[in-house]
């Protein structure tokens, strides 16, 4: 095996566990921001692997960087501990659902092998900044814009949600 | 066989101007919701029986123009059914047959009409009963005429059907008393099983004549295509007596005599006569005892070319005519209230009736017919003075030497049991008698020596009880209370006049059947001018009598006559304390015929009874409410509304988590139908 | 190379995981933390995808929908911290108005 694939699969694994980790850890709300922020960057890791390097840098920086960053603040802000919930509602809806996601995704892996076509050479420079970058403001310059536009209606409506009644 | 017909635009009207003056009433009173003023009323109500009287005066002049052969007038109003080959018109056919009935429907019925202006006098209720009655009247006059005029089955049927209505709507005038609401339901329901008979006989007409190229209702063409079917036979399923096969023109004559055994009150179904003496006397008068029950025999004498061909038919026909005449006649000897007393003579006088139409002398029917239209209505007119006068009494035992205070209704009244009781020159005595000759003389009929023994018998019967009443009424002492005493009095000239007008004819119409041999015997031809009048028209059995059988078959019913009458002064008026000894002695067999054979209490446990509870429990509480109510309707609600309450609200928990398990299953969902 | 089914198979676990998460645990901070989750193993299959055919189109997407998540996160949290002034409780049971 070489060492790009070595990579993935630790990564792999590691974005996996942590990725369990948050979702089952029931009583640490901040253990589970922590775990998310392990699977973040194995996610960037692995896009590395995949040479997509101007995208792992971006996951670093805005995922782990920020977003879980905003998670952390919330959560102690309003000093989050344990879960103390009252007992569960809709279990059989749930165990319903779940089994559905695990079935379907069983299923998916069972047949995906063989049944995605097979892979093509790429452009040496693929993944690298100046590609993408001109991809981005050649090709869709569109989006980019629009994109701008909802972050601008991110912000105003967080800071409409979030700040204090001044009556 | 008549042909050709004149037409006329004048028979329309006959039945249309009661109706006029009904719907007029009807208006007034239902939709203005206003009672109009009495003399308004009596205008109208009156008026237009007397016109259409008028008119059928003047149709019948019309007739006579006509050539012997040809005597039909027409008048085909308008196309009313047309089903494929199935058609009716809404037209009136005015023979010398329809002539008769109709002249006698609209004379009696003005006589009554003029009657009941003083019989319904002090009737103040506030649902203008004044009016109504009236309306009712002129409603039923109206179909009557349309049964009578009609030129075809259906339109005799639906005047059939009217006069049935009208006869629950008058047998239950004064509804407020549960009792008479009850008489005029089991009269209508009664009618109804006769009715169905009479549809029976209109489909097999339908089917029989069809089967042979003609499709048609109508009389006279019915009389010409009767050949081709007189011979055929149906087959019929095995259990039937009489299998495998039926003669179908004997078939279908008792079908229709089956309508006729409801309408005019023969065994069995003639129960519901006695209890429409519920409703006011001038009803009784017409419509049970001058027209409605005659048209089972006005319906037999027009079909009798049917029946010529339908020899069982006819056969049954008498025998039920004279059984019946038998049965009321025992019945009304032990009754003590007048109008029950002349209910029951009505239903042996109609079997008298039957009888000679059975025996083939339909004119000899249709005579006695007519004479029994005049005394029957002149006795229940008469009957009504008095109950007037006793203020509303109708029992014989609370009354007695009337003839004091009532020596005009006394006068009437005899001449109405003389003409009954069959005595010479009245009326009934012509009638009666020229039926019992022609049952001496059908030797079609089976056992027709023993029917006219039967009809002797009766007649003396009838001659018994009639004066029994008549004594009982007004000989004798007064049983009335003292208090009543001093108010008995005349009735006004308004009720006394149509007395006086039917007494006439209850002498002098009998001339009008006045027998040929007698005629003969005193030098004048053709002297039975109604016989010759309807010659043609109906199909007559002649029956071949020597002149001095009729003579002395005449004399036997006069002396069967005055014994009825002898035996009826010897227990009521020379010997009075007899009769109550005589009911001691009988015991037992005086209360069975008072209480009219329990009749009514048999047909109630076996018919009434379990109809009603069938209906009651199973149908109404098993399958109405409970199955189609409470399963269907109000259980499919439930069935819905639990599915909602228990099921379809955990739909909308508010949960989001739910709701997200839903999305992913509805988009999983999407993408594998996409995927397929 | 990395099979591509490999980079899609670990996609579809993580996304699994996600969903998961999202449905069965009632903390609204983890609900919207698996939801991340899942939105990052989109963003892995679409690099999967990206590597593997070549094309531009591929991390442009990603981009985008790094720029949304960052977007829903800021105005889902922003909501979280209004509820929680209102119920103080984070659990997402306690938001249960919107029903029959």
């Amino acid at each position: 095996m070489s060492g790009p694939q070595l990579f993935f699969y630790l990564f792999g694994a590691a974005a996996v566990v942590s990725a369990l980790g948050m979702v089952l850890n029931v009583r640490n709300t901040v253990a589970a921001a922590m775990c998310l922020v392990v699977t973040m960057i194995s996610l960037g890791g692995i896009y590395v692997v995949l040479d997509a390097h101007l995208v792992a840098a971006l996951q670093i920086m805005v995922y782990a960087g920020a977003i879980v960053v905003v998670f952390l603040f919330v959560v102690m802000l309003l000093n989050l501990r344990r879960d103390a919930f009252p007992p569960e509602r809709q279990r059989v809806t749930k165990a319903l659902g779940v089994g559905l996601a695990i079935g379907v995704t069983w299923d998916f892996l069972r047949r995906m092998p063989g049944a995605l076509p097979t892979a093509r050479e790429v452009a040496p420079d693929f993944g690298g900044y100046r590609a993408v970058g001109r991809a981005l403001f050649l090709e869709y310059p569109l989006p980019f814009e629009i994109t701008s536009l909802l972050l601008l209606g991110a912000i105003v409506g967080a800071v409409v949600l979030a700040k204090r009644r001044l009556d | 066989m008549v042909t050709g017909g004149a037409h006329s635009e004048l028979l329309r009207w006959i039945p249309l101007l009661p109706l006029a003056a009904a719907v007029l009433h009807g208006i007034i009173l239902g939709l203005l919701r206003r009672e109009s003023p009495r003399s308004f009323v009596i205008a109208v109500s009156c008026g237009a029986p007397i016109l259409a009287f008028v008119v059928a005066l003047l149709a019948f002049f019309q007739l006579t123009d006509l050539p012997a052969g040809q005597r039909v007038l027409i008048d085909e109003v308008y196309a009313w059914i047309g089903a494929g080959r199935i058609a009716a018109e809404m037209s009136f056919v005015f023979d010398p047959l329809s002539a008769v009935m109709c002249l006698v429907v609209t004379g009696v019925g003005s006589l009554i009409h003029i009657y009941s202006i003083g019989y319904m006098a002090d009737d103040h209720r506030d649902d203008g009963g004044f009016q109504r009655f009236f309306c009712y009247l002129n409603l039923f006059t109206c179909a009557m005429l349309l049964l009578v005029l009609g030129d075809n089955l259906v339109v005799m049927f639906l005047g059939w059907e009217g006069v049935g209505l009208c006869s629950y709507l008058l047998i239950g005038f004064w509804y407020g008393d549960r009792w008479n609401a009850y008489c005029g339901m089991k009269a209508f329901v009664v009618n109804r099983i006769g009715d169905f008979g009479f549809l029976l006989g209109i489909f097999l007409v339908i089917w029989a004549l069809s089967g042979s190229g003609t499709t048609t209702l109508n009389f006279r063409e019915m009389q010409a295509a009767i050949a081709t079917i007189a011979e055929r036979s149906v087959e019929v399923p095995a259990w039937l007596p009489g299998a495998p096969s039926w003669h179908l023109a004997t078939l279908i004559g008792l079908c229709l005599f089956l309508g006729a055994v409801g309408k005019s009150a023969q065994l069995p179904l003639y129960v519901w006569l006695p209890d429409a003496m519920a409703g006011p006397t001038p009803v009784s008068a017409l419509i049970h005892a001058a027209t409605m029950v005659t048209a089972g025999v006005y319906m037999v004498c027009r079909l009798s070319f049917l029946y010529a061909v339908a020899p069982g038919a006819s056969a049954t026909i008498a025998w039920v005519g004279a059984a019946t005449a038998l049965f009321a006649a025992t019945i009304a000897v032990a009754q003590t209230d007048i109008k029950k007393v002349l209910a029951y003579s009505t239903v042996s006088q109609l079997g008298y009736m039957f009888l000679a139409a059975g025996c083939g002398a339909y004119s000899a029917a249709i005579f006695h017919l007519g004479t029994h239209a005049f005394f029957k209505a002149l006795l229940f007119l008469g009957s009504g003075a008095v109950i007037l006068a006793m203020h509303h009494e109708q029992d014989t035992d609370k009354m007695g030497g009337l003839r004091r205070w009532l020596p005009r209704t006394h006068a009437v009244f005899l001449i109405g049991v003389l003409a009954i009781a069959g005595f010479p020159p009245f009326a009934g005595f012509f009638s009666k008698d020229s039926i019992l000759l022609a049952t001496w003389g059908a030797a079609a009929i089976p056992g027709h020596r023993a029917l006219w023994a039967i009809g002797l018998v009766t007649a003396v019967l009838t001659a018994f009880y009639m004066f029994r009443l008549h004594f009982r009424t007004f000989a004798g002492t007064c049983r009335a209370p003292e208090e009543v005493q001093r108010h008995i009095h005349e009735p006004a000239a308004v009720v006394l006049v149509p007395l006086y007008v039917l007494a006439f004819f209850a002498i002098f119409a009998g001339f009008a059947g006045f027998p040929d041999a007698y005629g003969e015997a005193i030098g004048v031809p053709e002297a039975d001018s109604l016989a010759h009048w309807l010659q043609g028209v109906l199909r007559q059995q002649e029956p071949a009598v020597a002149f001095s059988t009729e003579l002395g078959l005449a004399a036997l019913a006069v002396a069967a006559a005055a014994a009825g009458a002898l035996a009826a002064a010897w227990l009521y008026v020379w010997r009075p304390e007899l009769p109550e000894r005589i009911a001691a002695r009988a015991g037992a067999l005086y209360r069975l015929v008072r209480e009219k054979y329990y009749v009514d209490e048999i047909y109630d446990a076996l018919f009434v009874r379990p109809l009603v509870t069938l209906s009651d429990r199973v149908l109404f509480r098993g399958v109405d409410a409970g199955l189609i109510d409470g399963v269907f309707a109000n259980g499919s609600a439930r069935a819905v509304r639990g599915f909602a309450a228990h099921g379809l609200k955990y739909l909308q928990s508010g949960l989001a988590q739910g709701y997200l398990v839903t999305m992913v299953a509805g988009a999983l969902a999407l993408v594998a139908w996409l995927l397929r | 190379m990395i099979p591509l089914e490999h980079v899609i198979g670990l996609s579809a676990l993580l996304f699994a995981i996600g969903g998961v998460g999202a449905l069965t645990r009632r903390n609204l901070i983890v609900i919207l933390m698996s939801i991340e989750l899942m939105l990052n193993a989109a963003n892995l299959a679409f690099v999967g995808f990206a590597r593997a055919w070549g094309g531009s189109a591929g991390q442009i997407f990603v981009l985008m929908v790094i720029v949304v998540a960052a977007a829903e996160v800021a105005v889902g949290l922003g909501i979280v911290i209004a509820l929680f002034r209102n119920r103080e409780s984070m659990n997402v049971e306690d938001v249960s108005l919107l029903k029959w």
